[in-house]
């Protein structure tokens, strides 16, 4: 295990040789857990927030910031980020979210993790430390660098006078609906109403239990601990194929279908099969190591080449 | 570099009249909505399948010679200029919407489609697509695609790269390659977003699937008129500070209003030294809501005359001032250029006020269009082409204000791009380790670098477009056809 406390530690770790995997909270065990012949890079000592710019809805943090450090500061601001990274609470890392390309429930409505990020400075597999992208709102039009080591995060959002509240319909039983709003305080009953008319009813959720249960919903509570959880990219129409998926696995879909979480006691390989047959991808959150990605796989041809410009020896793997 | 063995393959795919070789046919082609450059291509194809698009960018790479796709030919950072004996695709009549979702929101386009038209074949649903440049009655979403265009409501929907899902596109040595899927959501790197605002150097959209939004239930546009620019600057951090987030904040300055006024008769408050438009949009109650709070905002920042657009035709006359304003500078002076810069909005008002000093000392006018709410600025740097020098000395000042922005923490382009214009600020705003990576970037996806040669980047001895400079507005533009942002 290599535990880098500065850039040049990183730089030369990388140098060093050998395959690395980065690490930085480990609460997502399917991409940070490493296989033979691996070496984990633990990012953890490369924390802390650098600036923060209240007035600019902007900061930078290290990598291996814990995004729940980022989210008290920002909420002794009235900020916060509207992405709703998942697993805060169990101790993810700005570093592993971005990595993974995870967001929460709010994502619908303010838009994922990847619209969020300004600039990201990294290490590269070459050991060369690169910044891509701007420091203001308004972008240079660049790559967006995902892959990332140490990264420059920045935030653009305002928040209003949030008084959130949820309806939970009972449709037949075999599934829920949560619909979160937020907004001006006044507007909220009559646009709560309208979506009560809108489904034929619904009960009001609010105060502590309404935010125990977003707060279960990002952290995957609900998820057996043993089970393997993957996130699913969907849309509404595709949800029918996921639902012919396993009987016995847990589904939830979230950002207004786009996204399906399935926890599942069956083998990665079999949930890939399924994933495959009916044309979706999968990423695999929690679960045994080597099965990082699942389903079919798009723009190869261009991820080829984008791997052979950020990391030429392979140096980075991907679990 | 000799084209004519590639020009007689052409030949084999395009029948006459698509496969444009003579001089006078090729001159509409030479120039973009940066008017001051100008360069003749070797050819221009007019393309009308996908395939003929991949066959010749396959022929182009066999024969090595470089392309520039085309759309409308709207860019202002001169991202469709040709290259010199190179090849121009034009891509216009690559028009169908080959699929229309309207449940699940998505649109699917070939990158012909003009960006207002994915908004009229889905209104009947109550959808539109959301970005929307200047020149969304004539841009194509290729161009806006390949530019990650803006537009006054990206201030709160995000640019084009939000709001494009997936891509089919051929690469520059002719694989073609699908990106992206039909969900907002995506697994692994995000490769659709390092496509758009490529600039063309990434290859061709041929297919792009494009989400679509719910139009905004209600609009609440209101027109604030200020006796000084650094006031209205000013109310914009206030209304940023209040917590609101308008679908649009947009600031023009006095000699920007005069030109509207000029062109298209806004009916702007008279005196007005600025005016602010802030736009808000959404669920009425909620709409009703913020309106109470930005009332507030707006009596408290000094503002000495307060509009509230009272219909849907209200609404259109004050945005038409505002989106023509480009344009109808024309009318104020015979040329000008139209510069794109970004600055953190709390160095707005220290920006300005620095602008005004240079305008000063250069003698020369200069007018502000711009996005206020995310600091991209709009400096209108007037001149007259047909004086000796005033060209450079425009372009000195253009210059001495993107530096400025670097200077600031900003960026060089807001939504223009970087194209040729300003290919030599890359360097001063990105280390050289940063631009390497972006030139190893550009090889691996295109190892003979024939896409879009000469943008973006500095430009090498051999491989920058020979521009020869015009004056006054484009032909187009004279005839209030197009116009700019």
């Amino acid at each position: 295990m290599l535990r880098p406390t500065t850039i040049e530690d990183l730089q030369a770790a990388v140098r060093e040789g050998g395959r690395l995997l980065p690490r930085g909270g480990g609460t997502k065990p399917a991409l940070s857990t490493p296989t033979e012949g691996v070496t984990p890079l633990d990012l953890s000592g490369l924390s802390g927030v650098l600036e923060y710019n209240p007035g600019e809805f902007t900061f930078t943090a290290l990598a291996g910031t814990r995004v729940a450090e980022v989210q008290a500061l920002l909420d002794s601001h009235g900020q916060y980020l509207p992405f709703d990274p998942p697993l805060a609470d169990r101790g993810a890392t700005l570093g592993g979210t971005v990595a993974a390309g995870v967001s929460g429930p709010g994502r619908y409505r303010y838009g994922g993790v990847r619209d969020f990020i300004l600039g990201v400075r990294m290490v590269d597999g070459n050991g060369d430390v690169v910044y891509g992208g701007g420091k203001v709102v308004v972008q240079l039009h660049c790559a967006a660098l995902q892959e990332t080591m140490q990264a420059l995060y920045r935030v653009y959002t305002a928040r209003l006078d949030v008084d959130a509240l949820d309806l939970a319909p009972e449709t037949d039983g075999s599934a829920t609906l949560w619909v979160r709003l937020g907004g001006l305080p006044d507007a909220l009953p009559a646009r709560a109403e309208r979506i009560r008319a809108m489904l034929g009813g619904g009960d009001n959720v609010t105060g502590e239990r309404e935010a125990w249960l977003w707060r279960e919903a990002r952290d995957f509570a609900w998820a057996q601990p043993d089970w393997i959880l993957v996130k699913v990219p969907v849309t509404p129409k595709r949800i029918a194929s996921v639902e012919t998926l396993h009987a016995t696995s847990l589904r939830r879909y979230s950002a207004a279908g786009n996204v399906a979480w399935i926890a599942s006691p069956e083998s990665p390989q079999s949930l890939d099969g399924h994933l495959s047959s009916v044309g979706l991808s999968g990423l695999m959150l929690f679960g045994p190591p080597g099965h990082a990605r699942l389903g079919i796989r798009t723009g190869q041809a261009v991820e080829r080449r984008v791997k052979e410009v950020f990391d030429p020896q392979n140096r980075f793997s991907e679990t | 570099m000799n084209p004519h063995p590639l020009i007689e393959s052409l030949a084999g795919i395009y029948p006459e009249g698509r496969l444009l070789i003579h001089p006078g046919e090729l001159a509409s082609f030479e120039s973009d909505g940066l008017t001051s450059y100008r360069t003749r291509p070797a050819a221009v194809v007019i393309a009308e399948t996908q395939g003929e698009v991949i066959e010749t960018v396959t022929l182009c790479h066999q024969h090595g010679v470089p392309f520039v796709a085309r759309g409308s030919g709207t860019s202002l950072s001169g991202g469709s200029v040709p290259v010199k004996d190179g090849i121009v695709i034009a891509l216009n009549r690559l028009t169908r919407i080959v699929r229309l979702d309207l449940t699940e929101r998505i649109a699917v386009v070939e990158p012909g489609v003009i960006n207002l038209d994915v908004s009229k074949a889905s209104a009947a649903s109550g959808l539109y697509y959301a970005p929307d440049p200047s020149s969304q009655q004539i841009c194509t979403i290729g161009g806006n695609v390949a530019f990650n265009s803006g537009g006054a409501h990206c201030l709160k929907y995000g640019m084009t790269s939000n709001h494009v899902l997936a891509l089919k596109a051929v690469l520059p040595d002719g694989e073609v390659v699908q990106l992206g899927s039909e969900s907002v959501e995506g697994v692994g790197p995000d490769l659709v977003g390092l496509f758009v605002g490529s600039e063309g150097l990434f290859g061709i959209a041929l297919e792009i699937t494009l989400r679509l939004l719910p139009r905004p239930e209600q609009y609440q546009t209101v027109l604030a008129a200020y006796h000084s620019l650094e006031a209205a600057g000013n109310a914009v951090a206030s209304v940023v500070a209040s917590g609101l987030l308008p679908g649009a904040i947009e600031i023009m300055d006095r000699l920007a209003i005069q030109a509207a006024e000029a062109a298209v008769h806004p009916n702007y408050p008279k005196g007005a030294e600025a005016v602010l438009i802030v736009e808000l949009e959404g669920e009425a109650e909620q709409v009703a809501e913020e309106y109470k709070r930005l009332e507030v905002v707006i009596r408290d920042s000094g503002a000495y005359e307060v509009r509230l657009a009272q219909d849907e035709a209200d609404r259109q006359r004050i945005w038409k001032g505002r989106k023509s304003a480009f344009s109808a500078v024309g009318r104020l002076s015979p040329d000008f250029i139209v510069q794109d810069g970004v600055v953190p909005r709390s160095r707005l008002g220290e920006t300005l006020a620095e602008i005004k000093r240079l305008s000063q000392q250069y003698n020369i006018r200069v007018a502000n269009v711009f996005h206020a709410g995310d600091g991209n600025l709009h400096p209108l740097i007037l001149y007259d082409g047909r004086e000796a020098g005033a060209h450079e000395r425009a372009e000195k000042l253009a210059g001495e204000i993107i530096r400025l922005c670097i200077r600031l923490g900003g960026s060089i382009t807001g939504e223009h791009g970087v194209g040729l214009e300003k290919r030599g600020y890359l360097p001063e705003m990105y280390g050289e380790a940063d631009v390497d990576l972006m030139w190893k970037l550009r090889c691996a996806m295109d190892p003979k670098q024939i896409a879009n040669r000469g943008k973006m980047f500095p430009s090498g001895a051999s491989d920058g477009p020979q521009a020869a400079r015009a004056t006054g507005l484009h032909p187009l533009e004279r005839e209030g056809i197009i116009s700019r942002e």
